[in-house]
């Protein structure tokens, strides 16, 4: 059908074609009216900003005696080479997060979407209203609930499972707090609802006679959810893995809660280099490589996936 | 048993007998897995809720409220009795509804702009309201702190509300955006053929229907900003929200006033998301 | 009956469409049209979907603009007009019923817009009407699908508008209520005596309620007259295909200054009025409709005198209560559809029987041979019927 056929029909259906002046509004400037404030401030607040950072990591100095700016690409190296173990752990916790907290929010989002009946509106609250609760609180709580000698480590211990854990290098001893395991476990609960919703909103739009037809046409129930339901699914894993894993790299809260020095993020090393090391260039050459790390593997990852609009 | 059928009785093979409907623990197991796992991750999510409200009525040891000491409603009664977190908490209100404000308006504007127009420039706002959203809080922060200095810019109040609606925004636009695409066009062309001029239209149809998205965006950037640490912190100095309170305190000693917050944190959210669930709910009875 | 005093017709007003072209880049959707529309009279604008009767309609509207061409409504030029400027109302396909406002408010909308004195009574009166007095302060979701499509055509018929336009209204009723509502549209415009402009798809419907049908097709109108006149003397196949069923034949015409023309067709003479010949040539389309041809056991001889006649087989017989849907078979392999009314049951006449078909000559209409013989007919059906190789 030609696109002009195609915007006839849609005339026919009653809806305006994009091209009309369907939308009630004056003239021709008024969507970048509309549009200015917004993308004034955020052209202001967030990309000069990062423009500013990049200038800020080529400068040399300190911050008694002042920066200047010198196009020192070094710093790049530098930061780098120093700092890359926190840089790979910060991907390698952030990415061990997402995917537990895809393995615990899908089966919640799928029993909202498919099997709450009534209860529907009200699971959807339970999940919704932690996350109005200080996040920093709720980490803290992790803090009494994971302290050693408690109820969980103890348990824990006592049924050996943390030799296990200590054999997999994620706890050391018989603590769990001030272990990657605590630190990986508040990653994951932090940004379990971002999982969750998108998820969930996936699967509410499918029509759930898709999965009756699978199995009419011999498919098992597991692979009924291979071949139907995953697939159908995935804008909503894409969307979800992506607010847990951008937020999950730059963390350094529960890093710092949760962890100890030994097991530092890269988020953490940016902060103290900020606020105690006072070496704004290394902070801002990492703070930037971070960024454009993240930008790179989000574009291949959102290509691979295949999604084209997520906003 | 021979069967031999004739004019006046016919004989069957008898039917075999009738299979047993499967049952037993394993199997109840199996068909319920999906819905023991959601229990199980809600009870994960609900977990530290559990523990901040329980330890709200702790009466510690120490500086630390990481032990169970004994019940006490102390920290309730005397609930400003921590030096600062009052303060802390009447600023990060301010800062909250501020930012609310602001980020509604602009972001209302925009996410219209974007949703109802065709100009070109389109997509690249779309990238840019999104960025905001795909960046890490540390990127975001050190950047406007860098810029900030570079300037010699002092960082305090004002700082951290630009910051905030800096980052708020991109959320009350999706958010807003999301309710426009829901609303039908149609909608509006019934109003005009009833005489309603555009800005008529708007006040009364579109308007009224986008609301409930407004209202969802407002709710969301006022807990992104009430509960905002890493880009506040970046961009504060001396300047104490209260999350910037919370983490000082991890630091130096945490008092049980900060689970009476969260506690509260948590049932006034509650409150208002099921009183918005029975408005909307009333609204579709009779 | 109730008091209509408050919903007067305005005076006559014409709705003329002149010369009206609308593109969608460089598709035509509307291809230079021309209609009037007498005031008072309930016009039914017919068509498959993407004929251009919707947007046409839209155009009348205010709410798409033509690229070319006028519009007026007696003598007054709309063309440009903004909706809220034309003495037009809707009635949409979706309903486009306000979800936010209740009914009362709903159909209230259009005289607050206009500050009309008064509302409350009007829209009483305008309730009672439509039979949906008890529903007055209930929303829109609470309603059935009747009844928001009372809601909306109570909302528009209230402003008095020179032209209703009804967008396939009753597209989203089941059958029942659709016939039902039909009866009840037909009597509220006569009663009211507004001009209704009906778009729909269904020919049963629009000649079920309307006084004129035009038929469009491809943004042109092919034929405009009264149903019945429409359906008994089709100028075009697209027509005859559209409204109800046709068989056809080809057939050479002679004799054509007589009253009765003579057609050929496949050795068989057969004889068509003058004045239902529809072509320049000679090479046609003979065309006539299921209904009215006679079926017979070819032993009985029963062909009456003067009648149109041809032999064939029966090759399938469906019963569907009201009439039975014969298939014959023509010797030279063309298959004609026939549909008896069961008033008889004539047991000899099934699949394999030898039959002789026969209808009064009048009935018979010839059309131009160039146009397509398919023309009119559903694509879906053309489809199945070709994998069937029938």
């Amino acid at each position: 059908m030609s696109a002009g056929a195609a915007l006839a029909e849609v005339s026919d259906q009653g809806k305006p074609p994009p091209t009309a002046s369907g939308a009630p509004g004056k003239g021709k400037w008024t969507p970048y009216l509309l549009l200015l404030p917004g993308a004034l401030w955020l052209a202001v607040f967030f990309v000069v900003p990062m423009i500013s950072l990049l200038g800020t990591s080529l400068q040399t100095g300190s911050f008694e005696e002042g920066y200047e700016q010198t196009f020192r690409f070094a710093n790049y190296t530098e930061a780098l080479s120093e700092y890359w173990p926190q840089f790979v752990r910060s991907f390698v916790y952030a990415g061990i997060a997402t995917l537990l907290c895809l393995a615990i929010a899908y089966p919640l989002a799928y029993c909202i979407a498919f099997k709450s009946g009534r209860w529907r509106n009200t699971l959807l609250v339970l999940v919704i209203a932690p996350f109005f609760t200080s996040f920093l609180i709720r980490t803290l709580a992790w803090q009494t609930i994971l302290a050693d000698n408690g109820v969980v480590t103890g348990t824990l211990n006592a049924l050996h499972v943390t030799d296990v854990l200590n054999f997999l290098g994620l706890t050391e001893g018989d603590r769990i707090l001030a272990t990657p395991l605590a630190v990986i476990t508040g990653l994951t609960y932090n940004f379990l609802p971002f999982m969750v919703l998108p998820i969930y909103a996936a699967l509410d739009r499918m029509d759930p006679r898709l999965i009756e037809a699978a199995q009419d046409l011999y498919c098992s129930p597991w692979k009924s959810f291979r071949k139907v339901t995953w697939p159908l699914s995935l804008p909503g894993v894409v969307a979800g893995t992506l607010l847990t894993f951008i937020p999950a790299a730059g963390d350094y809260i529960n890093a710092q809660l949760l962890g100890s020095p030994a097991y530092r993020m890269i988020g953490n090393v940016i902060d103290s280099q900020f606020f105690r090391v006072l070496d704004y260039p290394t902070a801002a050459a990492l703070s930037f490589t971070l960024m454009a790390t993240i930008l790179v593997l989000v574009s291949f990852y959102v290509r691979r996936a295949g999604t084209e609009e997520l906003v | 048993m021979a069967t031999t059928a004739t004019a006046t009785s016919v004989t069957r093979t008898p039917l075999p007998p009738p299979v047993k409907r499967p049952g037993g623990i394993i199997r109840w197991i199996r068909e319920h897995i999906i819905q023991i796992a959601a229990a199980a991750a809600l009870f994960y999510m609900f977990l530290p809720i559990f523990v901040v409200v329980i330890f709200s009525f702790n009466d510690p040891v120490g500086r630390y409220n990481d032990k169970w000491v004994q019940f006490s409603t102390d920290a309730w009664t005397d609930f400003c009795g921590v030096a600062g977190m009052c303060d802390s908490l009447k600023l990060s209100i301010i800062i909250a509804l501020l930012a609310t404000a602001a980020t509604v308006i602009l972001g209302t504007l925009t996410a219209f702009a974007i949703s109802r127009y065709r100009f070109r420039g389109r997509s690249s706002g779309n990238l840019l309201i999104f960025m905001p959203m795909a960046t890490p809080e540390v990127v975001m922060g050190s950047s406007l702190l860098a810029l900030f200095v570079t300037l010699g810019i002092p960082r305090g109040t004002s700082t951290i509300l630009i910051a905030h609606i800096m980052f708020c925004l991109s959320f009350v636009v999706v958010t807003v955006k999301a309710r426009l695409a829901s609303l039908d066009s149609r909608l509006e062309q019934a109003a005009m053929d009833l005489y309603a001029n555009e800005r008529t239209t708007f006040w009364r149809i579109t308007f009224p229907l986008v609301l409930p998205g407004i209202v969802a965006a407002a709710l969301l950037a006022f807990s992104l900003s009430f509960d905002d640490f890493i880009v506040t912190n970046f961009v504060s100095e001396t300047t104490v929200t209260f999350p910037i309170f919370v983490w000082g305190a991890a630091q130096r000693g945490t008092p049980p006033q900060i689970n009476v917050v969260g506690s509260l944190m948590f049932l006034i959210s509650l409150a208002i998301i099921l009183i918005g669930q029975v408005i909307s709910s009333r609204r579709k009875k009779v | 009956m109730t008091d209509s005093s408050t919903v007067q017709p305005r005076s006559g007003a014409d709705l003329n469409i002149v010369n009206v072209t609308k593109s969608f880049g460089d598709f035509v959707a509307v291809d230079d049209l021309t209609l009037t529309i007498p005031s008072g009279s309930f016009f039914a604008l017919l068509g498959p979907s993407g004929c251009g009767k919707t947007t046409t309609l839209r155009m009348v509207a205010g709410l798409e603009e033509p690229t070319a061409g006028q519009i007026l409504i007696g003598s007054e030029d709309v063309t440009y007009a903004k909706p809220y400027k034309r003495p037009v109302n809707t009635v949409f396909q979706s309903y486009a019923l306000f979800p936010h406002l209740d009914i009362f408010e709903n159909v209230a909308f259009g005289l607050r817009r206009r500050h009309v004195k008064d509302v409350k009574a009007q829209v009483e009166d305008i309730l009672e009407l439509t039979e949906l007095t008890p529903l007055a302060r209930r929303k829109p979701n609470q309603l059935s699908g009747g009844q928001q499509q009372r809601v909306a055509l109570a909302r528009a018929l209230i402003n008095r508008p020179a032209v209703l336009l009804l967008d396939e209204p009753l597209g989203a009723l089941d059958l029942k209520l659709r016939r039902q509502m039909q009866l009840e549209l037909k009597g509220i415009q006569t009663e009211v005596g507004l001009t209704f402009v009906h778009v729909t798809h269904d020919q049963e419907e629009a000649m079920t309620m309307a006084d004129t049908i035009a038929v469009m097709n491809e943004g042109r109108v092919e034929q405009m007259g009264a149903p019945v006149d429409l359906y008994e003397n089709p100028r075009t196949t697209f027509v005859a295909n559209f409204l109800g069923q046709s068989n056809f034949f080809d057939a050479v015409l002679s004799d054509r200054a007589a009253a009765t023309v003579s057609a050929s067709v496949h050795g068989n003479r057969l004889g068509v009025p003058a004045a239902r010949v529809n072509s320049p040539g000679d090479q046609v389309h003979l065309g006539i409709r299921p209904e009215k041809i006679t079926l017979s056991a070819s032993e009985d001889h029963a062909v009456p005198e003067g009648h149109n006649a041809l032999s064939g087989v029966v090759a399938d017989a469906s019963f569907i209560g009201v009439s039975t849907e014969y298939r014959v078979d023509l010797p030279w392999g063309a298959q004609v559809t026939v549909f008896e009314q069961n008033t008889h049951h004539d047991t000899r006449i099934v699949p394999g029987a030898n039959v002789a078909l026969s209808w009064d000559p009048v009935h018979t209409f010839a059309l131009d041979a160039s146009q397509s013989v398919d023309a009119g007919i559903d694509s879906e059906v053309l489809q199945a019927v070709a994998a069937t190789g029938s």
